[in-house]
C-alpha cells in the first residue's frame, strides 16, 4: 500500500507544480491537429488552394454557425440521430433475440444459421433499390437498411460470445437447479455480455455508416441530405460541416455505449491500460 | 452395512465400451470426514459427479438421506478443483448465488465470509481475488445451502503448499463449526490422511475399492503425530497393490530398444 501511494503523491505534486507542463500533456493530442488547421488556413489565404474548393477553418466556423443560428443545423442532426436510434434499436434487438435462440440451440443454430451467413455474405448496400422499390423512398427503406447493417455485426459476436461460454461456470448453474430460461438469463447472458457489447460498438458504428449511405441516395432532411446539397451547390464548405458533424456524433454515441460497457463489465479482468 | 448419511452402491458405470467404475460401495456417517484416494483414472471424480446428481447414466443404487441423488439437492453441496465464482458477480452475490442477486445482504453471507476471513471483500469482484482468497470463497458457497454433505473434488490442488495447509485447517474448523460432513477426493495421501476420519483408497481400471484406512488420531491433530505418518504408509501400501515397493520402470527400459545409435561413417555405403 505504502509503495502505491508514493508514486502517486509524487504525481500529484508535480502536476501541481508544473501545472502548465501538466496541461501540455494533456492536450499533446490537439497538437497535430492544430498545425494542420494553421497550415491549412495558411495555405488557402495564401491562394496556394482555391477557397472554393477547400474553404479556410475560418469560413467553416462561419458557415457552422450560420447553420446552427437558423436552427437547420439541429433539425439535420435531429432527424439523423433519431433515424440511427430507431433502425440501431430495431436491428440490434432482432439481432440479441436471434442470436440467443441461435446460440443457445444446436437445432435452431443448425436450421437458421446458415441462412444468415448466406445472407451477411451480400454487401449490404446492393439492399438498396430492392429497399427502394419495396418500401418507396420515405423513412422505411432507410431504416430497414440501418436495421440491416446493425443487426449482423450484433448477431456474429452474441452468438459467439453464447457458444464460448465456460462448460464450467454453466455446470455451476447446474448444480444449482437451474434450467431453462433461469440458466439464460443468470449463467449466459451476462458470460456473454463482453461479446455482446464488441457486437453493439461495431453495430452502431456500421448504423452510421448506411444512414449517410441512405440518405445520400434519397432524402430532404438530415445530414447525408447535407452532403449531397453541398454538392449539388458546389458549396464544399456544407460538405465538409456535415462530415466533422458526423465524426462528432458517431464519437459521441459510441462513447456513450463504451461508458455503459465500462459500467457494466466492470468485473471483467482484462489488461488495463490505466489511464493515458 | 447401512449407513445414514449416504449409502452408495455402483456396480457398473461405463464411459462408451471402457469399464470406469466397478462394484465400488461404501457409506458415510453423519458428522465423519472421508476421503477418497487414487491415481488418475480410478472414477473418484465421476463418484462424486453421481452423488452431486451431475451424473446420471450409472448402474446402482445411491441413497443420501434416504432420497436419489438429484441437482439442486439441499442435502448436498459441491466445492470443484478451481472456485468457479461468477466473474460478473461480487464475492457476496457469488456466495448467495442460490438465492438470486437478493442474496447477497443475507446476514449467512456476512457471518460465512467472516469465517473464512474474507469479511472485508464482500463487495469485490473474483477478479480481486488470489487463488486461495477465490477458493476460500468457493467453500463459503458450498457451504451457504447449510448441506449435510458437502462435496470436495481435489479442492486444494490448484493452490500452493503454505495455502493448502491454512485452507485444509479453515476447512475442518469451518466444517466443525456447521456439524458438516465431508467428503473429499485428492490426489494428496497425506491430505487425506491428516482431514479425514477414514480414508478409502481406490485402484483403477475399472476403478473399485482396494481398501480403507481408519484414522484413529485425535483432533485438533499434529501434522508430525506419528500415527498419522504410519497410516499414510498404510494409505500408500494399499495404493501399491498391497506392496511397498515402488513404480519401477528400469527392467522395462533396460530390454527396450535402445532409440538410437551412433552411426560409423565409414559402414555407409554412398555407391548408387
Amino acid at each position: 500500500m505504502t509503495e502505491a501511494s508514493i508514486p502517486a503523491s509524487a504525481a500529484i505534486a508535480a502536476t501541481s507544480r508544473y501545472d502548465v507542463r501538466g496541461l501540455i500533456r494533456r492536450t499533446h493530442g490537439l497538437l497535430v491537429p492544430g498545425i494542420l488547421v494553421i497550415i491549412w488556413e495558411a495555405v488557402v489565404r495564401a491562394g496556394w488552394v482555391s477557397a472554393h474548393l477547400l474553404p479556410p477553418p475560418s469560413e467553416l466556423v462561419t458557415t457552422l454557425a450560420d447553420l446552427a443560428g437558423n436552427g437547420t443545423l439541429i433539425g439535420h442532426i435531429g432527424v439523423s440521430s433519431l433515424r440511427v436510434l430507431i433502425g440501431f434499436c430495431i436491428g440490434a434487438g432482432l439481432a440479441v433475440a436471434v442470436g440467443a435462440a441461435v446460440g443457445l440451440s444446436r437445432r435452431t443454430e443448425a436450421l437458421l444459421d446458415p441462412t444468415f451467413q448466406a445472407l451477411r455474405a451480400i454487401p449490404s448496400l446492393a439492399w438498396v433499390p430492392l429497399l427502394l422499390l419495396w418500401l418507396g423512398i420515405d423513412e422505411a427503406p432507410k431504416i430497414t437498411l440501418i436495421a440491416i447493417g446493425a443487426f449482423f455485426p450484433v448477431y456474429l459476436n452474441f452468438v459467439a460470445g453464447i457458444q464460448n461460454v465456460d462448460r464450467k461456470l454453466v455446470e455451476v448453474g447446474g448444480i444449482y437447479g437451474l434450467t431453462g430460461y433461469r440458466l439464460i438469463a443468470r449463467i449466459f447472458l451476462p458470460a456473454a455480455l463482453p461479446n455482446l457489447f464488441t457486437g453493439l460498438r461495431t453495430g452502431l458504428s456500421l448504423s452510421w455508416m448506411f444512414l449517410v449511405a441512405a440518405e445520400l441516395i434519397a432524402a430532404t432532411r438530415g445530414l447525408g441530405y447535407l452532403l449531397t446539397d453541398g454538392r449539388e451547390t458546389g458549396r464544399a464548405d456544407l460538405v465538409i460541416v456535415a462530415i466533422i458533424v458526423l465524426a462528432l456524433l458517431g464519437k459521441t454515441s459510441d462513447s456513450l455505449l463504451r461508458w455503459l460497457e465500462d459500467r457494466l463489465l466492470g468485473w471483467r479482468d482484462v489488461h488495463d491500460s490505466g489511464p493515458s | 452395512m447401512s449407513h445414514d448419511l449416504l449409502d452408495l452402491a455402483v456396480t457398473a458405470k461405463d464411459f462408451q465400451s471402457l469399464s470406469v467404475i466397478k462394484n465400488v460401495r461404501f457409506g458415510i456417517d453423519p458428522g465423519e470426514i472421508v476421503s477418497l484416494v487414487g491415481p488418475s483414472g480410478c472414477g473418484k471424480s465421476t463418484l462424486l459427479r453421481i452423488i452431486a446428481g451431475l451424473d446420471t447414466s450409472y448402474r446402482g443404487n445411491v441413497r443420501i438421506n434416504g432420497k436419489p441423488p438429484h441437482l439442486h439437492s439441499r442435502d448436498v453441496g459441491l466445492i470443484f478443483q478451481e472456485p468457479r465464482l461468477l466473474p460478473w458477480l461480487t464475492v457476496a452475490e457469488n456466495v448467495a448465488f442460490e438465492l438470486g442477486r437478493k442474496g447477497r445482504h443475507d446476514p449467512y453471507v456476512t457471518q460465512l465470509l467472516a469465517e473464512v476471513g474474507l469479511g472485508d471483500f464482500a463487495t469485490a469482484y473474483p477478479k480481486q481475488l488470489s487463488g486461495g482468497m477465490a477458493q476460500r470463497v468457493a467453500i463459503a458457497r458450498g457451504l451457504f445451502s447449510q448441506p449435510a454433505l458437502l462435496l470436495l473434488d481435489e479442492p486444494f490442488s490448484a493452490v500452493d503448499a503454505f495455502t493448502r495447509r491454512r485452507l485444509q485447517d479453515l476447512l475442518l474448523s469451518v466444517a466443525g463449526h456447521h456439524g458438516t460432513t465431508l467428503l473429499l477426493v485428492t490426489h494428496d495421501v497425506s491430505e487425506a490422511v491428516y482431514l479425514s476420519d477414514r480414508v478409502i483408497a481406490l485402484a483403477e481400471r475399472p476403478g473399485r475399492i482396494s481398501g480403507q484406512v481408519i484414522v484413529d488420531a485425535e483432533r485438533p491433530r499434529d501434522r508430525r503425530n506419528p500415527t498419522l505418518v504410519r497410516r499414510e504408509a498404510e494409505v500408500l501400501t494399499l495404493l501399491n497393490d498391497g506392496t511397498n515397493g515402488f513404480f519401477d520402470l528400469s527392467y522395462d527400459l533396460a530390454s527396450a530398444p535402445r532409440p538410437w545409435h551412433a552411426t560409423r561413417l565409414s559402414s555407409l555405403n554412398f555407391a548408387v
